[in-house]
């Protein structure tokens, strides 16, 4: 044990007084999480429309009217000819472009159909979609108030159908995309910590040429890889409280579940990542192998890891593969926990999936250490 | 001009000779392209939902067997009563429970409108959204056909949409092209960062700035291999997504492949300017690597729009070479714009790519007095 | 203590079809300084693997410090000191940081080793780079130091890798000064060089060409057996006749 101590003093002095890497440990971690959870979203802050009226009419004004009182459409210009608008929609500057045919407001008076158009920059069908369903029903609206007005004097005009369709969000009423973002960001910030240095750190002794000298010594290979696996696991379980109270304190997330459960649990998460890392580099010759494979690996885990799309969006294989990604365990256990408050019971199967990978990942790297010592 | 030659020479085959390298250079984006564009989706299949009826009429019936038909739903469970919905919730399969009020028909006759209630569980944020979008979609389509149906003299504003450059709304045509940019960039940045780091760290450094070769020229031998690399990739990115993806293509392949080197020139510079403050191959990776990752993919508006963002974050991603670039690529691809609308990101990419060199130069002069 | 330091009989490496050590056979006393040469390609970088357990051999038999190098590696890395051709200090931590660090590897307990630390620092001058990084240290330092931790926790046998690459002869002389000291203190070195000139101040010399040991003696005794003046001269002669390495003339 005294051997353990004498290594991880050491490796600790090496971290700490490689002062580049230290605001990427700390500073980093702490600054994306703070920037960028607010930047995963799909409101619809504000979308830029133009107007082509070849009505002019007091009711067509009103219509555009309707929609500028909304607070998401914007008006940019009211041009006189569509190929003109449509331009402006190549160029990025409308979103969306509202025609009105001429003899719009003596169709709505005398009770026919007034058609109009709007095309949409569905580039991002995302927001297509919504601007579609907030142009609906501002226009059912209007629709609902003008006939209902018409109505009254003419006896012989027959409403079309129309369903008002509700939408109730439960667990998240305002659709707050920060919530559900925050803990995911976390995990992924720690896990870059995770995978990348542990390894890292056993090639450059590789190649700084320190490894024959250890080699040589009493050091067991099991207290080598330990005094490799710590100090990084506890510089990425401080990131991940500071990311923790920041989420609570910072971005009210809610804390339904224990914080006990998922500080195990993230310890178990981050010795899993972070012998992945090392199992990476026993792979590779060099630091940059070593740093390609993992990030290679991190780019993947990550964006097929249900943080930014939802897992039940992707075809069934890629699915599957899922079920193969460490990440997406921890942020469907992070969220599950801090969200829904699930304890042990709903989490303990994905738990063992995680100390199962963990093992194997272990394992192979063991073997594959003692053999390119030998 | 000779040394400068045997130099790029050099560079060549010191890159081309670490075959792990090389497989990781060419087959990773090749990989992230396939995985990505059939994974990353913002349209679902077959989420299970439940239904509410409180009405159970022939227009309710048909509805829920219309939405059942699609190809985003599957009708996995029929309530009774709204104290189910919460337990239904909890075992997590069902995503919406789509609510129909009493009378529903005859209220549609009569009234003229009815209501429906579309409760999702909105722990995931994108899911419910999707999944609530499409819902609506489906009754309103629903509903228009069977105004249609019953007499052409619906009074009113008659509202049709037209959805440009992108008819099917498939997200395959919004992420596509960003991948291409989160891609080059990630890729780029990342191998000129070590690559100078890698020559001061063996120490080679200083036998290259004693010869001949002044330090522009240095830097643009480490850029050209990786150059070539990137528009290799380029190609091969461009013929996946065209025949595997089916992107559309509407614009100039010229001005594609002339702003997409601009581009991977940008992040090959970024790359430099990372290699040039520090002096540690791990450092720089570290930063190449976990500084760059989420800012680009979170930034650019490659999945989330930037419309959507806070203002503040909306100026930040002004700074993200990957946001013009996106711009730029999907309106080549999608919406066919020529070279006129892109002036003004052409030259945002432009004046960053020399700024980013001109900066790198110096830090590099500096370090060696 | 008459037990022979290293003991080794038949050792033999191979790598698939080439064989890098060829049932080479000898054996060094305790306290001896002994001298193993040979040319690049030879096999010595190979049997110094072997005999300090970072290789393990295909055939054969060795001991050091009388435990077997097949069963009993974790007693021959406790008893044995090494130092390379890097000198495998860290760079990143001060001297006495890394004697510290080595000190605590090998088992020295606290108290006594913050007393060895002290001896070391004042015995090889390090005094006023104490709490220096070793990265700003000449060449010539670095090598005492990595020199001296090497022989930190007493071990019965210590293996030198080149040990004198990149310094003047004087640094070099100084550097064999200590060689000496430590042998005077019972332990035994075994030394790998490509400087013949050192080759005369070992006890004993053994030379390796092709993977097999073509020369053993003392100094005197080889100069006489191969009518030569020098060492150097022994070893050109014998590396003629080499079909391996860089001096192998086909």
């Amino acid at each position: 044990m005294r051997i353990l101590r004498y290594l991880l003093k050491k490796e600790y002095l090496q971290i700490f007084r490689n002062k580049g890497m230290l605001p990427i440990l700390f500073a980093m971690p702490v600054f994306q999480l703070l920037v960028l959870s607010f930047a995963a979203t799909y409101e619809l802050k504000q979308a830029e429309f133009a107007v082509v009226d070849f009505d002019r009419s007091i009711l067509s004004h009103e219509l555009v009217q309707k929609l500028q009182a909304s607070d998401i459409f914007k008006l940019n210009a009211v041009y006189f000819s569509t190929e003109h608008a449509l331009e402006e929609m190549e160029a990025g500057n409308i979103k969306m472009l509202l025609t009105i045919d001429a003899g719009f407001e003596k169709n709505i008076k005398s009770g026919k159909s007034a058609p109009i158009q709007i095309t949409v920059d569905a580039v991002d069908g995302s927001i297509a979609g919504l601007i579609q369903s907030y142009s609906s029903s501002i226009i059912a609206e209007f629709n609902a108030e003008k006939l209902g007005k018409v109505k009254m004097s003419s006896a012989a005009v027959v409403l079309p159908k129309s369903v008002n369709i509700i939408p109730s969000n439960w667990y998240n009423p305002n659709l707050d995309y920060i919530t559900f973002m925050v803990p995911g960001i976390l995990v992924v910030l720690v896990s870059m910590i995770g995978i990348f240095l542990s390894g890292m750190n056993i090639v450059r002794e590789y190649e700084m040429g320190t490894i024959e000298q250890l080699n040589v010594s009493p050091i067991k290979k099991w207290q080598f890889m330990v005094a490799k696996l710590v100090p990084f696991w506890t510089i990425g379980m401080f990131d991940l409280c500071i990311g923790l109270a920041l989420a609570r304190f910072g971005f009210n997330i809610p804390f339904l579940g224990s914080l006990v459960t998922i500080l195990t649990i993230a310890g178990i998460y981050l010795i899993v990542i972070q012998v992945l890392g090392l199992l990476i580099s026993t792979l590779t010759n060099t630091q940059q192998q070593a740093m390609f494979i993992a990030w290679f690996l991190m780019v993947i885990f990550i964006l097929m890891g249900g943080l930014f799309t939802p897992i039940e969006s992707m075809p069934l294989w890629a699915q599957n593969l899922t079920l193969a990604n460490p990440v997406s365990y921890f942020i469907k256990i992070m969220r599950m926990v801090l969200l829904k408050g699930s304890g042990w019971q709903e989490v303990y199967k994905m738990v063992l999936v995680l100390v199962g990978m963990g093992a194997l990942f272990l394992g192979i790297a063991l073997n594959r250490f003692t053999k390119t010592s030998a | 001009m000779r040394s400068f030659r045997g130099f790029v020479v050099k560079e060549f085959k010191q890159i081309y000779r670490d075959k792990r390298t090389i497989v990781v250079l060419f087959g990773m984006p090749i990989i992230m392209l396939l995985l990505f564009g059939f994974a990353i989706r913002n349209e679902v299949s077959n989420v299970e939902i439940g239904i509410l009826d409180a009405s159970k009429d022939s227009f309710t019936k048909e509805l829920i067997q219309k939405i059942d038909a699609s190809d985003a739903f599957q009708v996995t469970s029929y309530l009774n009563s709204y104290d189910e919905i919460s337990q239904v919730f909890k075992e997590g399969k069902v995503k919406e429970i789509i609510v129909f009020e009493s009378s529903f028909e005859n209220k549609l006759e009569r009234k003229r409108v009815a209501n429906i209630q579309l409760i999702t569980d909105a722990t995931d944020p994108n899911l419910a959204n999707i999944v609530q979008s499409y819902t609506s979609k489906i009754i309103r389509n629903y509903v228009v056909e069977m105004n249609a149906q019953e007499g052409g003299n619906s009074a009113g504003v008659q509202l049709n949409f037209k959805m440009m450059y992108n008819p099917e709304l498939a997200s395959v045509n919004l992420f596509v092209p960003g991948l291409i940019a989160i891609i080059l960039m990630l890729v780029s940045a990342l191998m000129t960062s070590i690559s100078i780091t890698r020559e001061k760290e063996m120490g080679n450094m200083e036998i290259l700035l004693v010869s001949p070769l002044k330090p522009i020229h240095i830097i643009l031998g480490k850029v050209l291999p990786y150059l070539v690399l990137s528009v290799i990739n380029v190609i091969v990115i461009l013929v996946l997504s065209k025949f595997v993806f089916q992107v559309p293509f509407e614009g100039s392949y010229a001005l594609f492949f002339a702003e997409s080197i601009l581009f991977i020139l940008t992040a090959l510079s970024l790359g430099l300017l990372i290699s040039s403050i520090t002096n540690s191959q791990q450092t720089a990776m570290m930063i190449a690597l976990a500084g760059l990752l989420l800012p680009t993919v979170l930034l650019s508006g490659f999945i989330f729009p930037i419309e959507s963002m806070p203002f503040p974050l909306q100026i930040v991603s002004n700074i993200i070479p990957a946001k013009w670039y996106l711009i730029i690529v999907r309106g080549i691809m999608l919406k066919g714009t020529g070279i006129l609308f892109l002036l003004q990101e052409t030259v945002i990419l432009l004046v960053t790519t020399l700024a980013l060199i001109m900066l790198s130069l110096r830090n590099f002069k500096v370090r060696l007095e | 203590m008459s037990e022979l330091a290293l003991k080794v009989e038949g050792l033999t490496r191979m790598f698939g079809d080439f064989t890098a050590v060829d049932n080479i056979s000898f054996e060094v006393g305790q306290g001896e300084i002994f001298g193993f040469l040979g040319a690049n390609g030879a096999g010595k970088t190979t049997a110094m693997k072997m005999l300090t357990g970072l290789l393990t051999p295909t055939s054969g038999k060795a001991s050091v410090s009388g435990f077997d190098v097949y069963t009993q590696a974790d007693q021959i890395k406790q008893s044995i000191g090494y130092m390379s051709q890097k000198f495998s200090l860290y760079d990143d931590l001060t001297v006495h940081e890394n004697i510290e660090f080595y000190g605590g590897i090998y088992g020295i307990d606290s108290r006594l080793l913050t007393q060895k630390i002290k001896e070391m620092i004042s015995n090889v001058g390090l005094q006023q780079v104490e709490r220096s990084l070793v990265k700003s240290l000449p060449l010539g330092w670095k090598q005492r130091l990595a020199f001296s931790i090497a022989t930190l926790h007493d071990p019965k046998i210590v293996f030198l890798d080149e040990p004198t690459g990149g310094v003047d002869p004087i640094t070099r002389r100084q550097f064999w000064e200590s060689i000496y000291e430590a042998a005077s203190r019972g332990i035994t070195v075994f030394v790998t060089t490509h400087y013949m000139d050192e080759a005369e101040y070992c006890d004993r010399v053994s030379i390796m060409v092709d993977g097999r040991i073509d020369a053993l003696d003392t100094p005197g005794g080889l100069k006489n057996q191969f009518s030569a003046k020098s060492i150097e001269d022994v070893f050109i002669q014998l590396a003629r006749s080499a079909k391996r390495g860089e001096d192998a003339v086909i």
